[in-house]
């Protein structure tokens, strides 16, 4: 189990800080629960908090980035694609902004907060964003290698962060590339797709479709956009079915995304496991991922009866 | 360091040039130019013609030639509308050619209907969406404190604009950063596109109620911590004044606003005090009535 992707946001901008005097951070009163609070006691002077105000703290970040600094935001997901939409797109990605978004609690474990702030189409409309670079790490280290990646490259990225931690699935010398995707397990029955943190619930749902003599490829696509299309379709070739999973709507997200792929390279059945277009409510995570069919055994049995379901028709 | 004369070219007005002989000409590229594209907004670009000429020729810390010059005042026409205005006092200063005006809004332009940061060199943001501008200078003006720029950065905000709660979540934090190197100038000009129509028996200075009339928009700057001044937004001597004034608290910690009355459509009979004139297109006829009206010979 590695830390929480939020601790590992904080503490590699505070290394990264260190070594790279353009960095700052700009906090909407959410330090506490983003950990933007570590890098305020590491690098005071570095540090603005904006307040409960998040338009004008993406506003005053394009502003800060216009003079040549790198700010980095820190507030809920919710508040950067919902509330501060806006000031995302006309000041960030419009004008290529080389502003980076620190997006907390995305996904739906995201502590009881409630459909409120549960914020499960973040990918969707991030990845409508030209010149915007989505990104969702799927562990500690694969987190803090996108930090310091975003931190050095030119323009704006979106950085979904979950609240909790997981298992690795990254090597740990690992390197980021954009637009990458990773193959983490090979098989030829169904091929697996999958971002963010929920590629680890969907590698232990291969592991038990094996226990059932089903082989199962999982690919891992932890960058959105930027993304390796012609990498997807060639997973697509090597199996009859993509099932993709993820932690956020089926509507618009990777689910999508690799369906607009290979209708277009690689025409292959795909199945989208995800939030079915509804809204989140308040609950512990496990039932929340229990709910949306988001556990590995939830994935697994989908998977079982997808398949079945082919060969009988 | 360089003054504020540097750079201007041969061929253009230098600082010296006659500052109201520029605004009347420049109203008149705006509505000609609104014309000729059969789009763009006219009201505000008039009302702000002043402010945009003295901002260009004699305020601003600039270097046409030089664009990206690091050391430059930031300027952001948050009321990303009247763009025309902007693209006719930057072309009358020499950032591009006056002729290109008459490429706004025209296809592959680099005069798009709302400033383009990412075509036109010179723009130090884009805007169009009200609101934003403000927050936007805060962080330019951070940024100067921190790199120990001198500079100042400049943001023009319309009255009907002061509306959006954005501009209301960066006048607090500009003063909590303490950014005497930002002036906001408000354009008070008490007309918006539609706003409010004026009760029975009552007068306000256009022909719809004044967005902030009864406001005490300089008490609110003052009660967030700011410095304010208050100009007839038309008096080149009272503009340069009050810019001047504002530049010497650069170094202190107390922001300034420029509370600028203007008369929306300034500058034609039949543009003055209407609302429906913020985005009504001229014909050529009216572009002509306007160079009548001017009564001297423009180029």
């Amino acid at each position: 189990m590695t830390r929480p992707l939020r601790d590992v946001w904080a503490d590699t901008l505070i290394e990264v800080a260190s070594e790279d005097p353009r960095v700052l951070v700009l906090d909407g009163d959410l330090a506490t629960s983003t950990r933007a609070d570590r890098f305020a006691s590491a690098h005071p002077d570095r540090f603005y908090e904006m307040g409960i105000a998040e338009q004008g703290m993406v506003g005053t970040a394009v502003g800060l980035a216009a003079m040549g600094f790198v700010p980095w935001l820190s507030s809920f997901a919710v508040f950067f694609t919902h509330r501060a939409l806006d000031q995302v797109r006309m000041a960030v990605a419009q004008t290529h902004a080389n502003v980076k978004i620190g997006a907390a609690y995305a996904g739906v474990q995201t502590g009881f907060t409630g459909k409120t702030h549960l914020d499960v189409q973040d990918l969707t409309i991030m990845r409508a964003m030209p010149g915007m670079t989505v990104l969702a790490p799927g562990d500690a280290t694969e987190c803090a290698a996108m930090v310091r990646w975003a931190t050095a490259t030119p323009g704006p990225v979106y950085l979904r962060l979950g609240r909790e931690g997981g298992p690795d699935i990254v090597p740990p010398d690992y390197e980021f590339v954009p637009g990458r995707v990773l193959r983490l397990r090979d098989g030829t029955d169904v091929v697996l797709m999958s971002t963010g943190q929920q590629t680890a619930r969907t590698l232990a749902a291969a592991g038990l479709l094996a226990a059932d003599g089903i082989e199962a490829g999982v690919l891992h696509v932890p960058s959105l956009k930027p993304v390796d299309a012609d990498a997807i379709a060639g997973a697509a070739a090597t199996a009859p079915l993509i099932v993709t999973t993820e932690e956020h709507t089926v509507v618009g997200g990777l689910g999508s995304l690799v369906a607009e792929i290979v209708t277009r390279a690689q025409p292959r059945r795909v199945e989208a496991i995800g939030i079915d277009d509804e809204w989140g409510e308040s609950a512990p995570n496990a039932w929340l991922l229990e709910r949306f069919g988001l556990t590995p055994d939830r994935i697994a049995d989908r998977v079982s009866r997808t398949l079945a379901a082919s060969v009988s028709a | 360091m360089s003054g504020p004369a540097e750079g201007a070219g041969e061929a253009v007005p230098g600082r010296d040039a006659d500052l109201e002989a520029l605004a009347r000409r420049g109203r008149l590229l705006v509505i000609e130019s609104v014309a000729r594209a059969g789009a763009g907004h006219v009201g505000g670009p008039l009302s702000a013609m002043d402010l945009l000429i003295a901002l260009y020729f004699q305020v601003l810390r600039i270097d046409p030639s030089r664009p990206d010059w690091p050391e430059r005042d930031r300027f952001i026409l948050s009321k990303g509308h009247a763009s025309i205005g902007l693209y006719v006092a930057m072309a009358l200063r020499g950032y591009l050619p006056v002729d290109e005006l008459r490429t706004f809004d025209a296809a592959g332009t680099r005069l798009q209907g709302h400033p383009d940061m990412t075509r036109l060199p010179g723009l130090d943001t884009s805007t169009g969406s009200l609101g934003q501008g403000l927050s936007i200078g805060v962080g330019m003006a951070m940024g100067a404190r921190r790199l120990g720029l001198d500079n100042h950065t400049w943001v023009l905000l319309g009255d009907g604009e002061m509306q959006e709660g954005q501009v209301w979540e960066a006048i607090p934090v500009a003063a909590k950063y303490g950014l005497g190197n930002l002036t906001a100038i408000i354009d008070r000009n008490g007309l918006q596109q539609y706003g409010w129509p004026l009760r029975p028996g009552e007068r306000h200075r256009g022909d719809r109620r004044d967005p902030f009339g009864e406001v005490a928009v300089r008490q609110a700057f003052e009660a967030f911590g700011w410095r304010v001044l208050e100009i007839d937004g038309h008096d080149m001597g009272e503009i340069l004044a009050a810019c001047g004034d504002a530049r010497s608290t650069g170094a202190g910690a107390v922001p300034t606003a420029i509370l600028a009355r203007t008369v929306k459509g300034r500058g034609f009979s039949f543009t003055e005090g209407t609302f429906e004139w913020h985005s009504r297109v001229a014909t050529m006829a009216e572009a002509e009535a306007a160079r009548a009206e001017i009564g001297e010979v423009v180029p």
